[in-house]
């Protein structure tokens, strides 16, 4: 059976594990024999600014960014963010956001208004060809840890692939310090359970 | 064992495969971890040097020595080394040299887009430019073995979506299966220390190493013969291949290039140069004989293009593209490429037939920069800011009020142009602040000027400037903003640290000492969250004449020992009116409350706990005591336990 070959973007605010996320993503990839290539920019993560990463799973997959109007799947951490690189979706694709604003400089000290709710469930939900809405903090705080969020958001995204759970797990445990793993496993499958 | 590496990580795994001993460079984005990557491993000396400028020099030293070095730097890190580079073109050396250039398209962090392929071709270097991380790892060992075989230096040219991409990369046996914690003392050696130079002699071949006007015109008919020679070499060289597809289109392409080529025309035919300088002539004119229509794909310069079109090789050129001074025909000269816009490039002239869908047709690029705002629509912006906590903040706010001209410099502080900061009038490159500031001032312009820059970036190119300052006696006030770390890149050790990359402990530079050294006398230092000293030091100064150095210091808020005294602040909201100054130095942590002030009906100010570090610069601030000190918190908590 071919494997479905998938073109993930990642997008999220410095500080939310974006990148963590799509490291575990991308050897989730490797362990399930993909061809994969992962490709972000450094910098932005501590100074608040948006963190994107593009991760590719195919057969063999040559170009590390995925060019605007071919993105499979864009799993957004924050809203705005999802917003912004909307325009990235092929048509059809799917979103995956979590519930969570994070009002940049612009707004906080500045005259801009954060786009409100319904403006952007209505956006999202005419821009893709399915939206799935994960709520990262409140998962994470409701299994103990407000930090394993972006793991949380990780479980919501399994469960829109078809990809074996044991799989992910262990990518997951492979990526956190062994103190954490309880907790972060629990996150997972918190999300994989709030997404299905 | 193949494993996920970035393109950084694979060139120390090459470099450490190669057995390289010595290797010294200066942080720059995308570079930057190559270093951080290859300190780590056994048996290699690493170190930062002030600039990369001393970094090839010193890699030359080694290689003089008889010993495998590198130099690594971001592309306009080449422009300083630039004067070493040429002359190790010029006199070669006795082991391998190679000089890493990873280069920046689409500025994602830098202050300008360069091809630093034509470095190459003006010193008259071979220059090799890996397409995935694999590539980066084998072509580092190449580059290793090019150089003693030619004698040359060679330049590896990076991009940014090499560095910071991560590909599989099979490891092989040398593989290093860990790596060490910085300033480990394991005496493993690298695989392959060249043994047949297991205790070399200094060269005494003046001949060759010095530089005077007779040796140099003995030795520039020499480079240029070795260029001719590379030429020959390169036609059958294993890392410059031709893969046959279909013979309707053949493109020849380098580096990432190479993907988006293989992305977005599956079946074309296409000439893979890993070697893009020189150029294998006979190769390339084989591969346009076998193919209908002949393109070049690479980004950023026509560097290849251009030296194929002199070779007299018909390339397909669509009638309404090629006018001089423009010479790049099909795809974008300005930006790093992406499928998308090569897709779209294509289709404008003429590579698809037929032509794709409609809905494939987009010509829009993707990144450029989303976090300015206003290029998405209305959708705000969210650009990169001064962290909660950054000491820099209290001079740029300072500075704002002040309204003199700020001449600013590349680090953390520029982002001190954003608004509501917006505390920076020019910045161009490391260093620059002092002398610009200095030629205003010698120019006559009628106001004072200030120069900003921080501790890495004086050791970098700030201390010349700022003995111009004294020597030619300018009026200039420089602010060395002294945050304890080369911060930017992610924190480095620099020479005003006390340690080194390797984690050895060492001289810590005295900042006032240097200053007073370099013939300024009137310099004080001031913790720079006291926003009072900043404010009453340089308006003092103002009206004073004569150069001034005022070192604000504080460490930055990120580093481990400052992150343990973290205590975030509380705004009063009683005696809050929301009068918004404290708004106005742009701290990410002061939020805008819901609660609004009865009388002006203004919204208050409230600080957010997860952000703040409790910095303390908007409760200096504030006019009406509205935010609590630290000490008032730790008072407040202690009476609420």
């Amino acid at each position: 059976m071919t494997k479905k070959n998938y073109n993930f973007l990642l997008v999220g605010v410095g500080g939310q594990g974006t990148l963590l996320a799509s490291d575990i993503l991308a050897e989730l990839g490797v362990r399930l024999g993909y061809d994969v290539k992962k490709a972000e920019v450094h910098g932005m993560s501590q100074r608040g600014g948006s963190v994107t990463s593009y991760v590719r799973w195919g057969g063999q997959v040559f170009s590390p960014i995925i060019g605007k109007g071919e993105v499979d799947i864009l799993v957004a951490f924050e809203k705005l963010e999802a917003l912004r690189y909307l325009d990235q979706l092929r048509p059809g694709g799917i979103v995956l956001v979590n519930d969570q604003a994070i009002e940049p400089i612009t707004v906080k000290a500045g005259d801009v208004k954060y786009p409100d709710d319904a403006l952007v469930r209505s956006t999202l939900t005419g821009a893709a060809g399915a939206v799935h809405w994960v709520d990262g903090q409140e998962i994470a705080e409701s299994i103990g840890n407000p930090k394993t969020a972006n793991v949380a958001i990780l479980g919501g995204l399994s469960a829109l692939l078809d990809t074996p759970e044991n799989e992910w797990l262990e990518t997951v445990r492979a990526h956190v310090p062994e103190k954490h793993i309880a907790i972060n496993e629990k996150a997972f499958l918190a999300g994989r359970e709030a997404v299905k | 064992m193949r494993r996920l590496l970035s393109g950084n990580e694979a060139v120390a795994h090459g470099a450490w495969e190669a057995g390289v001993t010595v290797a010294s460079a200066y942080p720059g984005t995308p570079s930057t971890e190559i270093m951080e990557h290859l300190a780590r491993f056994p048996g290699v000396y690493a170190e930062w040097a002030p600039n990369e400028k001393v970094a090839l020099d010193v890699a030359i030293g080694a290689a003089y020595a008889g010993r495998r070095a590198l130099a690594s730097m971001k592309h306009v890190g080449l422009n300083v080394a630039a004067d070493a580079f040429f002359y190790a073109a010029m006199t070669g050396a006795e082991a391998g040299l190679v000089v890493i250039s990873a280069d920046d398209p689409s500025m994602h962090s830098s202050q300008n887009e360069q091809d630093n392929r034509q470095f190459a071709k003006f010193a008259r270097v071979p220059c090799l430019e890996p397409a995935d991380s694999q590539e980066a790892k084998d072509l580092t060992v190449a580059a290793f073995d090019l150089s003693e075989r030619f004698d040359t230096p060679v330049l590896l040219r990076l991009t940014t979506r090499l560095c910071h991409t991560s590909t599989l990369v099979e490891l092989g046996e040398v593989g290093a299966s860990h790596l060490y914690p910085l300033g480990h003392d394991s005496v493993q050696k690298p695989p392959r220390i060249n043994t047949q130079w297991a205790a070399p002699k200094f060269p005494r071949n003046p001949t060759k190493y010095v530089m005077i006007p007779a040796n140099a015109r003995r030795r520039h008919p020499v480079i240029e013969q070795r260029i001719l020679e590379l030429a020959e070499f390169a036609e059958t060289y294993e890392h410059n291949h031709i893969e046959m597809r279909a013979a309707s289109l053949g493109i020849i392409t380098a580096g990432v290039a190479y993907q988006y080529a293989r992305e977005v025309f599956p079946h074309a035919s296409t000439l893979k140069l890993g070697l893009v300088y020189p150029l294998p002539r006979r190769m390339i004119a084989d591969f346009a004989a076998r193919v209908e229509r002949l393109i070049v794909l690479e980004e950023l310069d026509p560097f290849i293009e251009e030296q194929v079109r002199l070779m007299g090789i018909k390339m397909y050129q669509p009638n309404e593209m090629n006018c001089y001074p423009n010479t790049k025909t099909i795809f974008p000269l300005i930006g790093e490429l992406d499928p998308a816009s090569v897709r779209a490039a294509g289709i404008k002239a003429g590579l698809f037939s037929p032509p794709p869908p409609p809905s494939l047709q987009d010509t829009s690029p993707i990144s450029g920069v989303r976090n300015g705002g206003g290029g998405e629509g209305a959708l705000p912006g969210r650009p990169p800011v001064l962290c909660a906590g950054c000491p820099h903040r209290s001079t740029l706010y300072i500075l704002h009020k002040i309204g003199l001209p700020i001449n600013g410099d590349i680090g953390c502080y520029t982002l001190g142009v954003i608004p509501p900061l917006s505390a920076q009038d020019t910045c161009g490159c490391m260093g620059a602040s002092i002398g610009t500031a200095h030629g205003a001032s010698v120019a006559g312009d009628s106001e004072r000027h200030f120069a900003v820059l921080g501790d890495s970036t004086l050791f970098h190119t700030g201390i010349p400037a700022l003995l111009n300052v004294a020597y030619n006696m300018s009026n200039v006030i420089t602010i060395i903003m002294d945050n304890r770390i080369t911060g930017m890149t992610g924190h480095q050790e620099n020479p005003g640290t006390g340690r080194t990359l390797q984690q050895k402990e060492t001289v810590q530079i005295e900042l006032e000492p240097l200053v007073r050294a370099l013939g300024i006398q009137r310099v004080t230092t001031v913790d720079a969250l006291d926003v009072e000293s900043i404010e009453k030091t340089l308006k003092a100064w103002l009206k004073e004449e004569g150069p001034a150095v005022l070192i604000t210091r504080h460490a930055c808020t990120l580093l481990p020992e400052e992150r343990k005294e973290w205590l975030p602040l509380m705004v009063i909201e009683e005696k809050c009116n929301g009068c918004t100054i404290c708004f106005r130095i742009g701290c990410p942590a002061i939020l805008k409350s819901d609660k609004m002030d009865a009388k002006y009906n203004r919204p208050l100010a409230e600080i957010d706990p997860q952000m703040c570090t409790g910095c303390e610069i908007c409760a200096q601030i504030c006019p009406r005591d509205a935010i609590l000190f630290r000490e008032q918190m730790r008072a407040l908590e202690e009476a609420e336990a």
